[in-house]
């Protein structure tokens, strides 16, 4: 028991140093991360932290990622609901392999479709606008969401439908009132999963975007300037990028595992 | 309202699971249908129900073609064998449901509701949500829900198979007396001949997806219109013998010669499949007429007050026949014993080559 815990104590501390690094580095000054190893901030500053609250190139940058990210998540999810349900309801032709190539959507790595995405985009005035990378995002996250979705919606009976035609519901009105409440952990789940993807995806969200909606990760890879670089601002901006996932990940933890599971456990 | 279902059947990817069955089913009628498994008991509710459409055939409600039409449009209620309700709603909200969607006044919705639960018994439960009932609470709201709704067609799919013992009983006395003021068609499916028996009313039984008889309750368990009928309403299994007439003596499967007495004295000279069920199938002699047959035991079960024993009876050809019978009381038998049986030839059924009825007891033993 004791030497589980201890186990098991290591491997937690094994994870967490980086992030104790990172939020380390961010109370530090630049003179101290760069003079040599300390293990906690001897000159204690927020000066980073404020930077970031008060520098509008810096906190709009994680407004246009909320933004987009925002988007494509209610976009994914509206667009996988309708989708997972058919899948998980009705039989059609060649449903098995159209529900396999969704999946297989996310084989190809993101730069394959960055190019003409970035062309599409140019040419319809979508670029630099949230609308780009939210839209594009959708391609990798609606896929996974009608994954994700198609499983908890199969582990609903199918009689509960049933029952409720029989009750004299409608579809959109049983959709709503009886249905979407029955798979609501599996909606947070795969909502959670939509940001977390479209919130850590760079490559796409850099190459669609320029001034207006450059999202935080590409204003932190931006960061070199004539004095160098500016470590703690950037380990400030990273502990900022963690904030949102965490918050996330609290309101589903007890539906994760579930969730990677593609909804079939 | 009358059901009429006219020639319909059901294939789904080659497999048949309702072929051409016609039933007509009465205004405030009870009916029960029954078969084992896989026999269409659930195929045909669904197509009752307007839940499936057939693949042929006709349904009409008061004469009319309802064919295709939606269940929406449909006045049916269902209650499934699985415990069917929305997790996500009080019992309360449970049993308003139909009432909610069709727009009823509040103290309307709130008389009835409350009228279903005093009758189902579920009045402390109403705040709670199903997943915190028992199973029998939760059939229970299921059974409400269809109450409320007052349809015309009432479905009730083995509605009690997944209940414990008293709760069965007390809900089979109660189901029929509730429903039966409204006046709707009732519909019963169940695998058990005990219960349809105990629900009376009219019996249709089912093999393979076909009808094999429907008629009263009653008339159907003692005057079966053939052997298909007979093996469905017979728990344990009916027990069957060929046998050949010849004359005023009949020749036995077991190669043994008796005279043609009772059911079978006044039938032509043919082969006939006889069938009697457990209860008549005797371990001591009942009388002198009684055909005497000996068979080895092969299991012997012991029920409290009741004894089955399972017997296996050589034929001439080298096969045996597995009889059961039933006798009151314990008696002890071991597996493997020679027993000696007994077959009352007034009290049992005569069936022709394609299996319809040739010959029955009169109703007044047959029981």
């Amino acid at each position: 028991m004791l030497r589980a815990r201890i186990v098991l104590g290591l491997y937690i501390g094994f994870l967490l140093l980086p992030i104790y690094w990172l939020v380390n580095m961010s109370l530090k000054t630049n003179s101290e991360i760069v003079s040599g190893l300390t293990l906690w901030p001897h000159t204690l500053t927020f000066e980073n932290y404020t930077k970031i609250f008060t520098d509008p190139s810096w906190y709009s940058g994680y407004i246009n990622s909320l933004q987009y990210v925002a988007l494509n998540t209610v976009l994914s999810i509206a667009l996988a609901l309708p989708a997972a349900y058919a899948f998980s309801r009705y039989r059609f032709v060649g449903d098995k392999h159209l529900f396999f190539w969704l999946l297989s959507n996310r084989m190809a790595p993101p730069a394959v479709f960055a190019l003409p995405f970035f062309n599409l985009y140019s040419a319809i005035g979508l670029f630099d606008t949230p609308f780009a990378v939210a839209l594009a995002h959708c391609l990798f996250n609606v896929p996974l969401a009608v994954w994700i979705l198609e499983g908890f919606m199969s582990g609903v009976p199918r009689e509960i439908d049933e029952t409720a035609y029989l009750d004299g519901y409608g579809f959109p009105h049983f959709f709503v009132k009886i249905f979407t409440p029955l798979v609501a952990s599996g909606i947070g789940v795969t909502a959670f999963f939509c940001f977390m993807f479209s919130w850590v995806e760079l490559l796409l969200a850099r190459t669609l975007t320029s001034v207006d909606t450059k999202p935080i990760a590409a204003t932190m890879t931006r960061t070199v300037s004539a004095a160098g670089m500016d470590w703690g601002l950037l380990a400030a901006a990273g502990v900022l990028t963690i904030v949102p996932g965490a918050l996330v990940i609290w309101f589903v933890r007890n539906y994760i595992a579930k969730g990677f599971a593609l909804g079939r456990v | 309202m009358s059901l009429v279902l006219d020639k319909v059947s059901m294939h789904v990817g080659g497999h048949t699971h309702i072929e051409q069955v016609s039933l007509t089913l009465e205004r405030g009628s009870l009916n029960v249908l029954l078969g084992p498994t896989l026999s269409g008991k659930t195929s045909l509710m669904r197509l009752m129900a307007g839940l499936d459409k057939p693949t042929a055939g006709r349904v009409l409600v008061d004469g009319r073609d309802v064919t295709g039409v939606h269940v929406r449009q449909r006045s049916v209620a269902m209650v499934y064998q699985q415990f069917i309700n929305y997790p996500s709603l009080t019992v309360y909200e449970n049993i308003a449901s139909p009432l909610r969607v069709a727009r009823r006044p509040k103290a309307e919705i709130d008389r009835k509701v409350r009228e279903a639960a005093r009758l189902l018994k579920l009045e402390p439960y109403l705040d709670r949500t199903p997943m915190h009932l028992s199973g029998g609470q939760q059939q229970r709201t299921a059974i409400a829900r269809a109450l409320v709704k007052d349809a015309q067609l009432v479905l009730l799919d083995e509605p009690l198979a997944n209940l414990d013992y008293k709760l069965r009983e007390e809900l089979r006395e109660e189901l029929p007396k509730i429903f039966a003021a409204s006046g709707a068609v009732f519909v019963y499916a169940t695998t058990e001949p005990a219960e349809a028996l105990l629900l009376r009313g009219n019996t249709a039984t089912l093999w393979e997806g076909r009808l094999a008889q429907f008629g009263r309750t009653p008339d159907v368990y003692r005057r079966p219109a053939n052997i298909t009928s007979a093996r469905v309403f017979s728990d344990p299994p009916l027990n069957t013998m060929r046998v050949h007439k010849r004359g005023a003596q009949v020749v036995l499967d077991t190669g043994d010669t008796e005279a043609a007495r009772g059911v079978l004295a006044g039938l032509p000279d043919d082969t006939y499949t006889v069938g009697f069920r457990a209860d008549h199938l005797y371990l001591r002699r009942p009388d002198a007429e009684a055909i005497a047959v000996t068979g080895t035991v092969a299991v012997s079960e012991i029920t409290g007050s009741e004894s089955f024993v399972h017997v296996d009876v050589p034929r001439a050809d080298g096969g045996s026949d597995r009889w059961v019978a039933v006798s009151r009381g314990v008696l002890d038998v071991e597996p493997g014993e020679r027993i000696e049986v007994f077959i009352d030839p007034r009290r049992v059924f005569a069936f022709g080559h394609d299996g319809a009825l040739a010959a029955a007891p009169p109703l007044a033993v047959a029981a």
